[in-house]
């Protein structure tokens, strides 16, 4: 069976999937039940500094549902702790000292002058948690007072604090990224620069879930109005992905360890995170529309899936994929994919053609020979895969590749075997004379 | 079976009275509104959908399950209702187990269609629990007089259709209640809570259409009065006689005729109160064979059979009728013909069944007979066109009346559609469909 041990530049925990800071990770209570039901660590809600922030008694979650209520997306207007620093600190000691096998990360967040820094480093120091993680992500509530995405959207002001934590501090530190930023690159790259010994990300997305249309306001509704939140669960995921490839492929930062949050629900959106670079993976959605209990076939199934590819360690699987994420110049312009329609497992809804017909490259037939039939129309067919995207049925349509030599029917050209971007491809004014993979 | 009792076991409240409420509930209780998203959502908006070509209504289907699944149940019954306007007895009473469903792609995929018919009378109850009226306006008036005649699901599709067009509608209907056999001829429990009334109101809400019942072609009307007093006539008259056995002692106590045991049973305000025999035998094969075949089981008969000349799989009731029929405790006996009544004293108390075969394609006795111990007898074999009523005037085919596609009879200004014409389904919704067409039809050749 693989190992999932992980350490995560130097934070060892019995497995990869720790609970992002959130309210899971809020108490005591709730800390010790998730490590009981598996998780392999946490990321303790974040704390402030000063008289405690109050968050609304109203509604603090939106969702996005899919038609059987599945959550899709869960946007929050919910602040840092409201707790008394004093009582999570004394709650984070107990709990790292219980179980001590487990990753226990303290999230942070105070104003940006360098001796709240230093006064609540020294506090966090003295309950022996195993880092801390600058929460420069939340964007809402906190951002109006100067903190959270305020920091984390000046690249400037991340490299400062953080180079303050390293200076008064020898925990380790972790830096949480806002993805509300344009590239994401810089707030990363600045973390380094400022000494971060890691970087996790994403943090929320602003984000407004949907608009009550009898009460004329967003929700969720706080006495009849609503403020933007921030966005994540399922929905998230594809733009989590993306920044943290963006991270691991960056010359700059390649190689800085990724905790990777945003959306990640099971044990296979683990191993993408995984594979675009991310050394842990950090979940809230999941265990809040579930329970803890979803760690347990996050476990299993990622342990499953190792030794079915043969991987015995989590290193293993860790930025295995990011040589292929590539930028789109450098994709290969001569590979060329037509769609193929299985007509065994067809069930004729139609979609395919309708889609490609309204919508596209009129490449699907609707009728053959008087009968009902979907069949690609190669002189047609740009290999697009929007007919996979939108088929019920999985596998019914697939995308083949066309063999080296033969001629494709749309173009009239003989595919050629040799590999060729828009970096050297003729309508490419910047063309330069030879492709590099 | 041997009986203890002398002379036939014919009696009323066999069953609790709470029993009668039970039996006779909603087959398909309407779906939750959260179940109707989840349904609605199962639909794949197919192109050129293959549901909507088998509706004999045309109806656009994935375009108003989309609309439930948008969160628009009142824009999904109009959708309906544009081809339908007896879209929520459609819903109840469609055999779409052989119609829409049969054709659903997830049917021909994974055995497991889109509730389609439930999802039709989500959107239908829908809109007319919300709705006082139709949600159709009349046109300008035309000043044009149309008669249509029986007041059925042809002729309540034909007379809302011409409303619509501006046209002024008298409905003329032999019984005393509207609704022909959508009041009187459906199984109970596809139709509770006095829908096919209520469904009657909601289309006359329309306007422009005066209702006359009581008054029957070939008694207190005739065809050709109608002709010179109206611009158009359309017949939807159905099928006023049924076919008998042609065997002796039909006229005996306990021999029945199904429809007229089933109107009593619709019209009944107290089950409790309606006689029913302890051993019943039904002869028929159709809807009107199931349909009678579970009402008297759920009304307190021990024993039903239900008898076919013919293999289960020529039965013109659907497989699902059959399963409906099979797990309400009735027993179906295939191949075997009605020899003989067997009657006592004034009353039938058996009946003696010929085994049949199918001998190159005709059917055939074996000579080997069975006899059934009965209290009642049920002939479901069939309805027949009165064709006295109509005075002789139109051509028939096989005892109905031939239409041409617009539906135009062999008489210019007469037009007619359901189960009266000739080449019909005798589906409600077959009927609708006539009356739709029909209508458009009048509407054309008087505007002309």
């Amino acid at each position: 069976m693989a190992d999932l041990t992980t350490y995560f530049f130097g934070i060892k925990s019995p497995n990869p999937f720790w609970l992002a800071s959130a309210p899971p990770t809020d108490k005591e209570y709730n800390v010790v039940r998730a490590f009981k039901a598996g998780w392999g660590g946490v990321v303790w809600k974040t704390l402030g500094d000063g008289d405690p922030v109050v968050n609304v008694n109203g509604p603090r979650y939106g969702a996005i549902h899919g038609k059987d209520r599945q959550l899709l997306g869960l946007n929050n207007i919910e602040l840092i702790t409201d707790r008394p620093l004093e009582v999570n600190l004394r709650e984070i000691k107990q709990v790292k000292r219980d179980w001590p096998d487990r990753a226990l990360v303290v999230s942070l967040m105070v104003p940006c002058e360098e001796q709240n820094w230093i006064d609540i480093l020294k506090a966090v120091e003295d309950t022996e948690a195993d880092g801390v993680e600058l929460n420069f992500g939340c964007p809402h509530g906190m951002s109006e007072r100067g903190m959270g995405s305020a920091v984390g959207q000046v690249p400037e002001y991340i490299e400062m604090v953080t180079r303050w934590v390293k200076k008064h501090s020898r925990m380790p530190c972790i830096v949480k990224l806002t993805p509300n930023i344009t590239d994401i690159r810089k707030p990363a790259q600045a973390a380094k620069a400022g000494g971060a010994d890691a970087v996790s990300l994403i943090n929320t997305i602003n984000s407004i879930v949907s608009v009550d249309l009898d009460a004329m306001s967003p929700a969720p509704m706080v006495d009849g109005k609503g403020a933007h939140g921030g966005y994540c669960g399922p929905a998230v995921k594809p733009i989590a992905l993306n920044m943290v490839a963006e991270i691991a492929r960056d010359p700059e930062t390649h190689g800085l360890p990724i905790s990777g949050i945003g959306g990640v629900t099971t044990w296979r959106d683990a191993a993408e995170f995984m594979a675009l670079g991310a050394g842990s993976v950090q979940v809230c959605t999941a265990a809040m529309t579930y329970g803890f209990k979803v760690v347990e076939d996050m476990i299993e199934g990622l342990s499953d899936w190792m030794d079915e590819k043969g991987y015995t360690s989590v290193d293993q699987v860790v930025g295995r994929a990011v040589p292929n994420a590539s930028d789109w110049q450098h994709l290969n312009l001569n590979y060329i994919a037509k769609a193929k329609i299985d007509q065994d497992l067809c069930i004729q809804c139609g979609r395919c053609h309708i889609a490609c017909e309204d919508t596209s490259h009129q490449a699907i037939t609707n009728m053959v020979d008087g009968a009902r039939k979907f069949e690609v129309i190669d002189e047609e067919c740009v290999g697009c895969n929007l007919c996979v995207n939108v088929c019920p049925v999985e596998n019914c349509i697939t995308m083949e590749q066309m063999a080296p030599g033969t001629v494709d029917p749309r173009t009239n050209k003989v595919v050629e075997e040799k590999y060729a971007n828009w970096t050297t491809h003729p309508n490419n004014p910047m063309a330069v004379p030879e492709a590099a993979e | 079976m041997t009986q203890t009792k002398a002379g036939p076991d014919i009696a009323a409240g066999r069953l609790p009275q709470e029993a009668y409420a039970e039996n006779f509930s909603d087959l398909h209780p309407l779906l939750e509104p959260h179940e109707a998203q989840v349904e609605a959502d199962r639909c794949y908006f197919c192109y050129d959908a293959p549901c909507m070509q088998a509706c004999p209504t045309s109806i656009d289907i994935p375009q108003f399950i989309r609309q439930i699944s948008t969160g628009n149940p009142t824009g999904s019954a109009k959708t309906i209702f544009d081809q339908n306007i007896l879209g929520g007895m459609c819903a109840r009473v469609c055999p779409t187990e052989t119609l829409c469903e049969q054709v659903c792609v997830r049917e021909v995929a994974e055995g497991k269609p889109v509730q389609i018919g439930q999802l039709q009378r989500y959107a239908t109850d829908h809109y007319m629990a919300e709705n006082e009226t139709q949600p159709y306006q009349r046109a300008a008036s035309t000043g044009k007089k149309i008669a249509v005649v029986g007041a059925g699901p042809a002729g309540l599709a034909c007379a809302h259709r011409l409303a619509m067009h501006g046209h002024d509608v008298t409905l003329f209907d032999a019984r005393e209640k509207a609704g022909g056999l959508n009041e009187f001829g459906i199984a109970s429990y596809k139709s509770v809570d006095n829908f096919a009334a209520r469904e009657v109101e909601f289309v006359l809400s329309i306007g422009g259409i005066d209702l006359k019942t009581g008054t029957r072609l070939g008694d207190n009307l005739n065809l050709a009065d109608l002709r010179a007093s109206y611009d158009a006539v359309f017949l939807g008259i159905g099928l006023g006689g049924v076919n008998a056995l042609g065997l002796n002692d039909e006229d005996k106590g306990g021999s029945l005729d199904a429809v007229d045991y089933i109107a009593n049973l619709r019209q009944a305000h107290d089950l409790g109160k309606l006689p029913v025999g302890r051993r019943v035998v039904v002869i028929g094969g159709g809807m009107t064979a199931v349909d009678i075949a579970v009402q008297t089981k759920l009304l307190g008969a021990d024993d039903v059979t239900i008898a076919y000349r013919r293999g289960q799989d020529r039965m013109n009731a659907s497989e699902y009728e059959q399963h409906l029929a099979q797990t309400n405790g009735v027993k179906i006996m295939t191949w075997a013909q009605p020899k003989a009544l067997v009657a006592a004293n004034g009353s039938v108390t058996g009946i003696e069944l010929e085994r049949t075969q199918d001998q190159d394609g005709s059917l055939t006795g074996t000579g080997e007979t069975v006899t059934l111990e009965a209290d009642m007898v049920f002939k479901a074999i069939g309805q027949t066109l009165v064709d006295t009523d109509l005075g002789g005037a139109l051509t028939l085919e096989k005892g109905r009346i031939v239409v041409d596609a617009d539906r135009k009879t062999s008489l210019d200004d007469v037009w007619a559609g359901g189960d009266c014409v000739a080449g019909g389904e005798d589906l409600t919704v077959a009927a609708v469909e006539d009356g739709k067409i029909a209508a458009e039809a009048i509407n054309a050749a008087l505007s002309a």
